[in-house]
């Protein structure tokens, strides 16, 4: 053959090959990689996340974007210091499309930090950690769910309106804790309240005895405390037992009483909280999305199974702008840009920053069940100090 | 031409550095990433080598100086520009053998089991230190924004945020530990390491300071368990009091119990079988879905190692020589 | 901080550390008359909270008791596995170097933490304790302090009491000061050495489930609980003395002091004074507080 044909061959077989792997692409399934904890404290998190996840893609038809989904799994054991090699496993063994996860704001920055500098499709939906939609913040990083600051922000607010001058918080010493309390304080501040002692103690410690005997030295107006899990049921039961609930009223973000109060049972009753979602919101999609859930996993929904299923309705738009080919990250990233969002939560879109843009309700605990008693603040938006995007 | 003799017992030696130096041809991008793990826990364990197996010193502390210069080589390094390589890796190591001269210089007043647990204590300490203070990023780390680059004359030589770069620095750092420990065991330094874990009592009847050459030991171990720090932390960009705590001290301790103590091969074969170990029982394609409990197989893997194989997986082949030579007879 | 809450601290301070003192004193027996370091020890406290947990419901529903049903019960398990875990385990680490020693039952804790994951997962488990002790007494107008904690600090007392006499009083005690001391005198002298042994270790078993179960109304039942009270024995068998029960107690309750002090006036400082205190203690005196032999 000349040099000319011999090109021509060259540029045909290339078509080919090209025409031939986007076919493949096109049949082939999208890999979702979720990192979660299925162990340890945050476990029955993780597995909520997933549920709710898989649930919306099941409402799809199984496919987003047109392809069918391969899900791989890694537990991250709510661990920061193995967070970069259990992403690694994800993003550079299973080479995965896009990773979801996770829980621990310790643990998410790592995943962050990875996903920036590898340029992999990250959709957070829990972790509230500021620095990721901060100074972390990338075109490839998304959040479904909350930022730290805004339940915070929300609770500080309505704790000023009650009249408190005076409190004292207390939390775990890691990101989302100094966070929250971060926002509790702008949420006060408008009301002159002040925070006097802020305590902490090293997650996941639960040895609350000391700080309790702090918090009723300083006869504080309130109290602002932020825990999840197994430490929230413990928080909560051990203020009661200490008897600081019957002078000392506790305020703190939904966590502290979501999917705890089966074990937290009467110390918690009468509780007020502030979250993005609450029991009895009057919305249809909340209701469809409550039997669906009920219906497939024989449990009842919570916060995080919303995050979960918001977070495939999330990607689920940009895939679907893009008809399933994920190499197309630059029309995909700005289709999840300009998303709305239908939630059971109610509708939220997403700031420059890539953070929900949402209203968080005020609870109240009664019985089982945290009950909506009114919007705290409408349309709420994290202003993402740092972020330069 | 004949080959010195010294030369020819180099070649296993030298087979695995050609081995090492030609993997990323041939292995993929998760296998060169693990391999790079692998080398840097090998320096780590040569570090430790050097005091429990030469110098008869268990230490269950020694996570703090790989802890610290990690930290210091995050710390130290400028937020937005690339750090100087030949400023930020001595510092870091600077900073690690400080810390060792300072708790060598008390815990080596101990003996025994008690200077077991002191030198536990004192990386518990650095632990806290970085876990509960301002000082690092507490709980959730801290991360190295840019990597090193090593620069000469306003051109960059050498850049290690390129991974292979990298890989072939980590491979330089673990060959020129060895070499570095090889010699200084068969120096004058070195046997009288040797006499003192022989019998140091009979070292000090001999008139022999001992007290000088343990400390010495204890902050040279120290700055080269700092050079793995650096390297871990210049790696990921990520670093995290985990790294101090006492479950690494232990995992330094079963490296070179595994790959055998006393042999310098013995640290480096054991941080292979180590990693690879835990690889192999975490793996899902072999243990589907029990490899959620690799730790179950991991203790008793560890168990049976110790009980099994005094020597480690160095000393096996002449394990199973000596008791092959016994069986015979007793028939 | 005011007089009724420096009070209140210090009931605190010794609550915590008469616990502390249960897990450690099981450890200073081993450590003392075997020899043996067992890094496991932290597991066998975890051991003790699972059953809490898992034995309350099929106490109630078989025995028809309740919560010291439950208790004795664990006990009487707990003796049992010490003893089957000596004569199958630990009597092989006898003659063997420490750090193969510390590899060894550093190992055990990884068996032991998965196993607890494969029969009991991996949730937070709360303990009911028993309803006549789930009141609070008020101190003062400051708040009230919950009546279980006043009764776990009893259970520690009876039981440091009881060690006492054991140790001071009875022919066995007698023999265990003995191997304290010098173990190979013992054998020498015709004890029973193996048989000893079982004993004691047994009994360190014991002890620690019994910390483990008392606590777990208090602490939650969660993965990892063992490290956490693991390294903090260590740290109050070293700073009292090898073998020293008297050691075990005095250094429980300082390291009580030091840590919940520490808590509330240098927050930031907590985690590290208790190893500054151990430190400091053993560079005064290079084998803690109460050497024996």
């Amino acid at each position: 053959m000349n040099g000319r044909s011999q090109k021509i061959a060259a540029v045909l077989c290339a078509a080919a090959l090209t025409v031939t792997a986007a076919a493949a692409q096109a049949q082939s399934k999208i890999k979702v990689g979720f990192m979660l904890p299925y162990t340890g404290t945050y476990a029955a998190l993780g597995n909520a996340i997933e549920n709710g996840f898989r649930l919306y893609v099941q409402e799809q038809g199984g496919k987003l974007g047109g392809r069918e989904i391969e899900y791989f799994k890694v537990d991250d054991e709510s661990e920061p210091s193995k967070a970069v090699d259990n992403i690694n496993k994800l993003i550079k063994r299973d080479n995965v499309d896009v990773v979801v996860g996770t829980v621990h704001s310790g643990v998410v920055m790592a995943m962050a930090k990875v996903a920036k500098d590898t340029n992999t499709l990250l959709v957070i939906p829990n972790a509230g950690a500021r620095a990721v939609t901060g100074p972390m913040c990338a075109p490839s990083i998304f959040r479904a769910s909350f930022s730290n600051w805004q339940p915070g922000y929300a609770m500080g607010k309505v704790a000023g309106e009650k009249g408190a001058k005076k409190v004292v918080t207390i939390t775990w010493k890691y990101a989302a804790g100094d966070e929250s309390v971060e926002g509790f304080k702008d949420g006060i501040a408008a009301s002159g309240g002040q925070v006097v002692k802020e305590l902490t103690l090293p997650f996941p410690n639960v040895e609350f005895q000391a700080l309790l005997t702090e918090i009723a030295a300083a006869k504080p107006d309130a109290v602002y405390a932020f825990f999840a899990g197994g430490g929230a049921v413990k928080f909560v039961k051990d203020y009661d037992a200490a008897g600081l609930g019957k002078t000392i009223p506790l305020y703190g973000p939904g966590f502290l009483t979501d999917g705890t109060l089966e074990a937290q049972g009467a110390s918690a009753q009468g509780l007020l909280t502030t979250l993005h979602y609450a029991d009895g919101l009057d919305l249809p999609k909340d209701k469809a999305f409550r039997a669906a859930y009920q219906a497939a996993y024989k449990a009842a929904p919570d916060v995080y199974a919303v995050q979960g299923y918001d977070s495939a309705q999330l990607l689920a738009v940009g895939l679907n702008a893009v008809k399933g080919d994920v190499a197309k990250r630059a029309e995909l990233v700005a289709a999840m840009e300009k998303a709305k969002i239908d939630s059971p939560r109610g509708t939220f879109t997403l700031s420059k920053s890539h953070e929900p843009v949402q209203d968080i309700y005020l609870r109240k605990v009664e019985g089982t069940q945290n009950k909506v008693a009114g919007v705290a603040v409408k349309a709420l938006a994290d202003p993402s100090p740092g972020c330069k995007m | 031409m004949t080959m010195s003799p010294s030369l020819a017992r180099r070649w296993p030696d030298l087979a695995v550095v050609a081995l090492l130096a030609a993997f990323p041809w041939f292995g993929g991008k998760f296998e060169v990433d693990l391999a790079t793990t692998i080398m840097i826990l090998a320096v780590f364990a040569l570090s430790l080598e050097l005091l429990v197996g030469a110098t008869g010193l268990v230490s269950f502390g020694h996570a703090a100086f790989f802890g610290v210069a990690a930290y210091a080589t995050a710390l130290l390094a400028p937020k937005a520009a690339a750090p100087a390589l030949l400023v930020l890796l001595p510092a870091a190591m600077a900073a690690a053998a400080a810390f060792a001269a300072f708790v060598g210089a008390l815990s080596l007043r101990t003996r025994g089991i008690y200077f077991i647990m002191v030198t536990l204590a004192f990386a518990q300490m650095a632990y806290y230190v970085f876990h509960d203070t301002k000082l690092g990023g507490g709980s959730d780390g801290i991360y190295l924004n840019v990597k090193p680059v090593l620069a000469v004359g306003g051109a960059v030589v050498l850049d290690l945020d390129r991974s292979l770069a990298f890989y072939y620095f980590a491979l330089a750092a673990l060959v020129a530990t060895f070499a570095f420990l090889a010699v200084l065991l068969r120096s004058r330094f070195g046997r009288a390491l040797a006499g003192i874990k022989a019998n140091e009592q009979r070292m000090r009847a001999a008139g022999f300071s001992t007290y000088p050459y343990k400390l010495a030991a204890f902050v040279v171990a120290g700055a080269l368990a700092g050079l793995a720090g650096f390297l871990y932390a210049v790696k990921d960009g990520f670093v995290n009091p985990e790294i101090l705590a006492w479950h690494q001290s232990g995992a330094v301790l079963l490296m070179i119990i595994l790959g055998g103590i006393g042999r310098l091969r013995g640290a480096v074969l054991g941080a292979f079988a180590f990693v690879l170990l835990k690889e192999f029982f975490q793996s899902e394609a072999i243990f589907g879905a029990f490899a959620r409990h690799w730790q179950l197989l991991l203790g008793l893997a560890i168990i049976a190692c110790v009980a099994l194989m005094p020597d480690g997986l160095i000393g096996l082949a002449a394990q199973l020589r000596r008791t092959r030579a016994v069986a015979p007879r007793a028939s | 901080m005011d007089l009724a809450t420096f009070l209140v601290q210090c009931l605190n301070a010794l609550q915590y550390g008469l616990l502390l003192f249960l897990v450690a004193s099981g450890l200073t027996l081993i450590f003392g008359i075997m020899g043996v370091i067992n890094l496991a020890h932290g597991s066998f406290y975890m051991i003790g909270a699972y059953l809490a947990y898992a034995l309350a419901p099929w106490v109630a529903l078989h025995l028809g008791g309740g919560f010291f049903t439950a208790l004795l019960l664990g006990m009487m398990l707990a003796v049992a596995f010490g003893y089957a875990l000596e004569w199958g385990f630990v009597s092989y680490l006898y003659e063997r170097e420490h750090l193969q020693q510390v590899l060894m039952t550093y190992g055990l804790i990884l068996v032991f933490e998965e196993l607890r994951s494969l029969f009991a997962g991996d949730d937070v488990h709360g303990v009911k304790p028993p309803d006549w002790l789930t009141g609070s007494v008020p101190l003062g107008d400051l708040m009230t302090y919950p009546v279980y904690r006043l009764f776990m600090s009893g259970v520690c007392i009876a039981v440091a009491l009881g060690l006492y006499v054991v140790i001071a009083r009875t022919r066995i005690g007698m023999a265990i000061r003995a191997g304290a001391s010098n173990r190979e005198m013992v054998q020498s002298l015709g004890v029973n050495i193996r048989f000893l042994y079982r004993v004691v270790f047994a009994a360190g078993v014991a002890l620690a489930v019994l910390a483990g179960m008392i606590a777990a109304p208090v602490s939650s039942v969660y993965p990892g609980m063992g490290n956490q009270v693991l390294i903090i024995s260590f740290v109050v068998v070293v700073i009292g003395g090898i073998g020293s029960i008297r050691g075990a107690f005095l250094a429980s309750l300082l390291v009580g002091v030091v840590d919940t002090f520490g808590k509330v006036l240098f927050p930031q400082a907590a985690g590290v004074l208790v190893y500054v205190l151990m430190a400091a203690i053993l560079l005064w005196r290079p084998e803690g507080l109460f050497r024996q032999g």
